[in-house]
């Protein structure tokens, strides 16, 4: 299953919560009521703002540093020669920037440690 | 910029308030950890997208003693870069925006 952006605004939507200003008397009875939920339209609107801001510090040449996820790291490479691997034509290739991804090692312990387990109940 | 100031930033744009611009990016990280711990991938259209790679094992060496040790296999995860933010980045590329060619 691949995790997308519908994904995490159901996940948003389900577990940002509200609580209401005014109690009602259903809200004593049925605290379950207690909390108002997010609008899809407004989730949506929420993470795209979230992603819209990782991308815009990107693109000013700023990393971008979760704890326990990782950084995004923005590297310049310089111009050099290459070659198109079909036809073999030399060609040059400009400098550029390029986005790099470092993950943090609690992220990668967490990976590293859920394949023993899955190793332990297949063996 | 970290992960306070990520949330600062959005909550200034959307008009969340901080602690529930914390939840909003603490889910959205925290997701996607659970994804790659699972083993799935991530995919975000114009950010980039996640998958866990494996590594075989090998013998290698310490350059600093030149002994001979065993690398265990292990798994990474590997962020592809997105075609939007691959433009944005790029200095030459992101002058004009939209449609860049």
């Amino acid at each position: 299953m691949t995790l997308t952006k519908a994904d995490i605004v159901k996940n948003v939507m389900g577990q940002v919560r509200f609580r209401r200003r005014h109690k009602g008397a259903q809200q004593f009875l049925f605290p379950e009521l207690d909390c108002i939920f997010l609008s899809r339209e407004r989730t949506t609107e929420i993470v795209g703002t979230l992603f819209e801001k990782i991308k815009e510090t990107l693109a000013k040449g700023e990393d971008v540093r979760i704890s326990g996820f990782g950084k995004f790291q923005i590297k310049f490479k310089w111009a050099r020669k290459g070659r198109n691997p079909q036809t073999g034509e030399n060609i040059i290739l400009r400098s550029r920037r390029i986005v790099t991804f470092r993950c943090s090692p609690k992220l990668r312990e967490k990976v590293n440690s859920a394949d023993q387990i899955q190793d332990a109940k297949t063996t | 910029m970290n992960k306070l100031d990520l949330m600062v930033a959005l909550s200034k744009d959307s008009g969340l308030s901080v602690t529930k611009a914390t939840e909003v990016v603490n889910v959205f990280f925290g997701e996607m950890t659970d994804a790659l711990v699972r083993g799935d991938r991530v995919e975000i259209r114009g950010l980039g997208s996640f998958k866990v790679k494996r590594y075989r094992g090998y013998t290698g060496r310490n350059p600093k003693t030149g002994k001979k040790i065993k690398v265990k296999p292990k798994k990474l995860p590997f962020f592809k870069c997105g075609k939007e933010l691959k433009e944005r980045v790029d200095i030459h590329k992101s002058k004009p925006k939209g449609g860049s060619r």
